[in-house]
């Protein structure tokens, strides 16, 4: 059986198990009659008996998936010809690529080689056999244990405790899945990283001003050192988000106090939702909007008056990634402006200030660290977009700070750098990995900042 | 030191003096957020109206009609009707002959091959579907509408220039001419365009469809809210109603908190690295994508989820423990279900989120060229997002209006989730 079948097998055998489990806790105490001398509800020793034949079975399931392919490769490998088999590891990986193709279906098998053709053959052998085997034992534990536990079900048997016990586990389980996912992203991209450094000297990364991450194919090649020197990258970044932010602080702020001070509620009800929707447009589309519109736009403009624009300038994505930022200003500006309370408004209207002076002298400078965390969080977005800068920004890793030259970025580079056909150990691949820690160093150092500061302030007032 | 005292008078002269001024300060300070917020709504209808201007002749698609003659003697020689033969048959010489026919005047292999041109290279294929459908058709004679190619379609729309110089522009004076005749005719004409909505990427725009991004995005939202609806409800339950506050529980929630505000290409560099470098599984294909864009929406799921079991008021609990029941038959029996409008509500909102995710989507390698719509969930695919950073950057001038025609389509998904989303907060929001 192919391992989504066995499931499925898997899945019904588990709905049996429930319904013997159950039947056979009632026939114990003679039917529904005698319910109350079981210990738990009869539902509880059926889902203790599903859990105990699916449980284990799932375990062996994914680990048998999991080893499976390494191993028959390996088997494969060990069989090979002779002279295929005593192939450098790289070109021995090509031969198994090849084999893995033909037994996808995704090349022809004329195009291959002889031995690739056998080599296929038996992969497709062996997994016959090792699903056949997989079968059979997931089978036989999933009725043994059946067999088992309805053999130890007895009246007094506490099978609610032990349901939820196992429950509890999955939920704790559940909600480990935030900090594995921070440690794997922790070490996978350090990992890689530190791998980069052991190529390029961490220094020399972080403080080069020279980006060109082309490495030679050949060792004789004409310019093919590489030089992998990120100031460029990380200047660009700061001029977009810089832009992106001169943007969107003012008319999120602005909108925010507006709303919060000034605005009819009826104005309020469908201003509000209407600048988020701002936020709610996927970014490849504000990507597509600045490259199509905004870019052409500017360099009209620019011609016009006799600048000279570049048609990928840093001020196209600048501004349209603040208008996407305005949202995020605008909501946490507003939430903290509304959470400041009317007796300080009350205090200044009563010493004879205008509204105007009362947001500025006193509604705003009480939010202000509120406002300075929303901003931060909003920084540190700008930092993180993608595709907005990918499809606007260039690619040329120009060291400047005038935004009507192009410039790149440094999630521009991670993407350029993976996106393709890669090898996964060369410099230039590992390179995006080490931007890529960077990245999320200076944004989670932003964002820890920013909630900080947030919170603290939230306090204050409550 | 100190100075004479001011008397009332001088005060109220003084103030009075400058309340002219503060005022002004008023009213401008007042004009300054309503500009913000109409520039930030400008911007906002500009962007719908550069999109839906563009985009909306993505919808439409120039046909030409020809009367086809399907020839015996091209499709079946033989006279066998060997489905073989009828499949490998060499159908554009139908079209150039049914073209040639139209155009008695033209003559000359170029003029014959600028002819054939206004038509679609695929048309030859729609012929031969046809064909292979019911071979009565060989041997008589059809009145055909084809696919028009790309030119002739974005000339119709208004895209290219006529008043160019013949070099300049992708249609000839020739080819001009004979648009204007079968425009003349009626036998050209927009008509509604299905291959958009149901066939896969091309390299031919006239040929390029969303249907094969929209079944890649579909699996693999399919498979995220499979994965991330359980998870996040698991993990916010126990938060919530389990846990007892302690450093453990601390750095989880520390931990949730940080990842929602993770750039979503880290997520992207973390399943390359994981889940295709480590576990080995296949590149762009939406098994990948999901788990990646799983991780990334669990964080708003769990908290939105969260705040719906805060919202529960605590009698309930009481009340339910107070009759007997264990703390999972407390929670599942009825907060969850009181809970769960709040929980749909936030899961939407995360879907949408995902439906919209691309960087992430990139690293994983789900930007492949790819024609066929994808069949299962380890089928390389791609997603609609990413469909159209692809055709953003074609050189064609006619994938630009694809493009905007595909950001309608994912705009139009986004609007549907989250009015339904709108929708069930309104509908069962409870007050206690």
């Amino acid at each position: 059986m192919t391992p989504a079948a066995l499931l499925l097998a898997l899945a019904l055998l588990s709905a049996g198990a429930f319904w013997i489990g159950k039947s056979r806790s009632l026939a114990l105490v003679g039917g529904t009659r005698g319910v109350r001398n079981l210990h738990s509800l009869p539902s509880h020793y059926g889902v203790m008996t599903a859990m105990w034949c699916a449980l284990p079975a799932l375990l062996v399931i994914f680990a048998w998936v999991g080893f499976q392919d390494a191993i028959i490769l390996r088997l494969v490998t060990d069989h090979l010809p002779a002279g295929v088999r005593d192939l450098p590891a790289n070109e021995l990986s090509l031969v198994l690529n090849d084999v893995r193709n033909l037994v996808a279906g995704n090349v022809p098998a004329a195009n291959v080689s002889e031995a690739v053709r056998g080599a296929a053959a038996q992969y497709l052998q062996l997994r016959g056999v090792s699903r056949m085997a997989l079968t059979v034992l997931v089978m036989v534990m999933a009725v043994g244990t059946i067999i088992f536990v309805r053999g130890r079900i007895t009246p007094e048997l506490r099978a609610r405790n032990r349901v939820e016990r196992v429950v509890e586990w999955m939920l704790i389980g559940c909600s480990t899945i935030a900090v594995f996912t921070t440690i794997g992203i922790v070490a996978s991209v350090a990992f890689e990283a530190l791998r980069f450094f052991q190529h390029v000297n961490v220094f020399d990364f972080l403080f080069g001003t020279s980006w060109s991450p082309q490495m030679a194919i050949r060792a004789d090649q004409v310019g093919s050192s590489g030089s992998f020197g990120a100031v460029p990258l990380f200047a660009g970044t700061a001029l977009i988000s810089f832009i992106a932010m001169a943007i969107a602080v003012p008319i999120g702020l602005y909108s925010a106090i507006y709303l919060a001070e000034y605005a009819h509620p009826k104005f309020r009800t469908w201003a509000k939702p209407l600048l988020e929707v701002l936020a709610g447009v996927p970014t490849v589309v504000y990507g597509f909007f600045a490259a199509l519109t905004i870019g052409p736009a500017l360099r009209g403009w620019g011609e016009s008056v006799g600048l000279s624009v570049a048609s990928e300038s840093a001020l196209a994505a600048g501004f349209v990634m603040g208008i996407m930022i305005i949202p995020f200003v605008s909501s946490l500006a507003d939430d903290m402006i509304s959470a400041v309370p009317q007796a300080l408004r009350d205090g200044a209207y009563a010493l004879g200030a205008t509204r105007s002076e009362t947001i500025k002298q006193v509604v705003v400078r009480a939010a202000l660290p509120g406002i300075v965390g929303g901003v931060l969080l909003a920084v540190s977005r700008a930092i993180g977009e993608t595709m907005i800068v990918v499809m606007a920004a260039g690619l040329a890793a120009n060291l400047t700070a005038n935004p009507l030259e192009a410039v790149t970025t440094v999630t521009v580079q991670i993407v350029t750098l993976l996106v393709g056909d890669q090898e996964f150990d060369s410099p230039k691949t590992l390179a995006a990995f080490a931007l890529g820690l960077v990245l999320f160093l200076v944004t989670l150092a932003l964002n820890v900042l920013a909630l900080h500061i947030v919170r603290k302030y939230r306090e204050q007032y409550e | 030191m100190n100075k004479p005292r001011k008397t009332p008078q001088e005060t109220q002269a003084i103030v009075e003096s400058s309340l002219r001024r503060r005022y002004w300060a008023e009213r401008r300070f007042r004009a300054y957020g309503m500009t913000a917020i109409v520039a930030a709504l400008t911007f906002l209808v500009y962007l719908f109206f550069v999109i839906f201007s563009n985009g909306i002749g993505a919808f439409r698609q120039a046909e030409i009609r020809v009367d086809v003659f399907y020839d015996p003697a091209v499709i079946d020689p033989s006279g066998m009707r060997n489905p073989e033969d009828l499949h490998a048959a060499d159908y554009q010489a139908l079209i150039r002959a049914s073209l040639k026919t139209r155009f008695a005047d033209v003559d000359g292999r170029a003029a014959t091959r600028e002819l054939t041109r206004l038509v679609s290279g695929s048309a030859a294929f729609a012929l031969q579907r046809n064909v292979t459908a019911d071979p009565a058709l060989i041997g008589t004679t059809r009145s055909e509408w084809l696919l028009a190619s790309d030119a002739v379609d974005l000339l119709l729309k208004g895209h290219i220039e006529r008043a160019l110089p013949e070099a300049e522009r992708p249609v000839s004076d020739q080819q001009l001419a004979w648009v204007d005749k079968l425009r003349a005719e009626n036998a050209l004409a927009l008509k509604f365009n299905k291959t958009f909505l149901s066939s896969g990427d091309s390299r031919e725009p006239e040929n390029a469809g969303i249907w094969g991004a929209v079944v890649g995005s579909f699996f693999t939202l399919a498979l995220t809210l499979l994965l991330s609806f359980p998870i996040g409800v698991a993990a916010a339950v126990y938060l919530e109603e389990f846990a007892h506050k302690n450093h453990w529980t601390d750095i989880i929630e520390v931990n949730i908190n940080n990842l929602a505000a993770v750039p979503s290409i880290v997520f992207g560099l973390l399943g390359l690295a994981v889940f295709i470098g480590f576990f080995g599984l296949p590149r762009s294909a939406p098994l990948v994508g999901a788990m990646v864009l799983t991780l990334l929406t669990l964080p708003t799921i769990i908290i939105a989820s969260r705040a719906a079991l805060k919202a529960v008021p605590p009698s309930i609990r009481e009340a339910a423990l107070g009759m007997g029941a264990s703390k999972i038959q407390m929670v599942s029996h009825h907060v969850l279900p009181l809970a769960l409008p709040g929980m749909l509500t936030g899961t939407i909102i995360g879907m949408a989120r995902a439906l919209g995710e691309s960087a992430p989507l990139l690293m994983i390698g789900m930007v492949a060229f790819i024609v066929d719509v994808p069949k299962s969930v380890t089928d390389a695919a791609t997603v609609l997002p990413v469909q159209v950073y692809l055709w953003s950057d074609s050189p064609e001038r006619g994938f630009v209006e694809k493009t905007s025609g595909a950001i309608i389509v994912l705009l139009a998904f986004l609007v549907v989730m989250n009015t339904t989303a709108v929708i069930l907060r309104k509908r069962f929001e409870r007050r206690w």
